[in-house]
């Protein structure tokens, strides 16, 4: 089966055409697929072996001065702790934050192809990319590998020419725009206060805030 | 009718233990020579370590098979670095590579875990920790393979360091000396091999400073 690679291309792959020693290298490998006609087995087994970090609180709301990202920082493999010093919130680029739940290695893969796919966007149109285009295209390439096991659930927060933008994204293909999000194991605790009266306040003053604006 | 199941895997665990300190001015890098295959030994002599630029190397466990195929592809991108750019991979450039090169093989992974330790450009000792697909994290110390449980503790015990997550950042390299560093290595081995099957033999121990890499070797249980 084609596999969408697309994701993974940037511009035009300037000196694949004149360099020989890159052949085999190109810009835009695609991704292997092993040779089975069980697919979705294969890839249960697989995740076995590999045994995604798992065990994630991640949250983030807008409030008066702008976006507030937050995060744990133990990966658990199981009952074993792998790390207690993973960053979870992960830069994409100066101006907008990513979180990492879900699969380790996919959130950072993806996480540093979008902040590729921002530069290549000012590059080209000389303004930088809105946090609705950056999580619009992080959303697109996710969609694109719906059901075959990838595990992301981001939040994307940053601050563009409307002022702070705060989306989620996860791995089904689903983008929602909101004010407080929480993703992970952890976040039915933390809605619980995020959700509580402090919040309540809050969502009447940025209410106003917003009708200031 | 029952789905048919695979009866062949494609993956093998040859087990092992590798261990990476990262120092001031130093980086050790060790693991195990003993490759084993179920409830049997492969071989006692069987190198897990690799030498992949100047200032870096790579000790990896797991499916050894997938480790030369990554040890061999890492050389080739190195190569071609080497007559792009006219000088060696740095440390954390070959540790981004080698997270990318693990992810492009996501839906058929390598079955390998990677530990990457070397000096990076300033001289100070980095350590890398990866995971089968390519998540990586830069730390001070790292314990990986069948052993890591029983290692990763003690190392956390003996060389503890404040998180990199706190501000303002603080270094995770150990104060240790480098004689002690290799010692402490020496003695989370030889633990380890007490009880877990799939550590021992020996111990192959690369140090890499300022004057180079210098390797050791020190035996351990042979049952």
């Amino acid at each position: 089966m084609k596999l969408d690679t697309s994701g993974l291309e940037s511009a035009e792959p300037v000196w694949a055409t004149f360099n020989e020693l890159a052949d085999g290298f190109s810009a835009a490998p695609s991704f292997e697929l092993p040779n089975t006609t069980d697919f979705d087995g294969f890839q249960k087994e697989a995740i076995q072996m590999v045994k995604p970090a798992k065990g994630t609180t991640t949250l983030a709301f807008i409030f008066k001065e702008g976006v507030m990202v937050a995060a744990d920082s133990r990966a658990s493999m199981g009952g074993y702790i792998s790390s207690q010093s993973v960053k979870k919130i992960i830069e994409i680029n100066p101006y907008m934050l990513g979180t990492m739940a879900g699969g380790a290695a996919d959130c950072q893969f993806w996480h540093r192809n979008l902040g590729i796919k921002c530069r290549l966007h000012e590059l080209a149109n000389k303004r930088r990319i809105s946090v609705t285009g950056a999580s619009k295209l992080l959303a697109n390439i996710l969609y694109s590998y719906r059901g075959m096991g990838l595990s992301v659930g981001t939040m994307i927060a940053g601050w563009d020419e409307t002022g702070p933008g705060l989306y989620y994204v996860d791995s089904e293909g689903g983008r929602l725009k909101g004010m407080r999000f929480s993703v992970g194991s952890g976040s039915p605790y933390a809605y619980g206060v995020l959700d509580s009266t402090g919040m309540i306040c809050q969502l009447k003053k940025l209410q106003s805030w917003q009708e200031e604006l | 009718m029952t789905k048919q199941q695979a009866n062949w895997s494609p993956y093998d665990n040859n087990g092992g233990s590798c261990v990476a300190i990262a120092g001031a001015d130093y980086c050790v890098v060790a693991a195990d020579t003993r490759m084993s295959t179920g409830y049997n030994i492969l071989t006692r002599d069987y190198s897990k370590l690799c030498k992949l630029a100047d200032k870096c190397v790579m000790a990896s466990s797991g499916f050894q098979a997938d480790v030369k195929a990554l040890q061999k592809h890492l050389a080739a991108r190195h190569l071609i670095y080497q007559h792009q750019h006219n000088k060696q991979m740095s440390c954390p450039a070959m540790a981004q590579l080698l997270s990318n090169t693990l992810y492009y093989k996501r839906f058929f992974p390598y079955y390998s875990f990677n530990v990457l330790g070397g000096l990076d450009n300033e001289g100070k000792g980095c350590v890398f920790t990866y995971d089968a697909v390519g998540s990586y994290e830069k730390v001070g110390y790292s314990s990986l393979g069948s052993g890591s449980t029983l290692i990763m503790p003690f190392l956390d015990n003996q060389l503890k360091s404040p998180s990199p997550l706190l501000l303002p950042a603080q270094d995770a390299v150990t104060p240790l000396v480098e004689a002690e560093a290799v010692d402490l290595v020496k003695t989370v081995f030889a633990s380890a091999s007490e009880r877990d099957i799939y550590t021992g033999d020996k111990l192959e121990i690369v140090v890499i400073n300022a004057d180079g890499i210098h390797r050791e070797y020190m035996d351990l249980r042979k049952d």
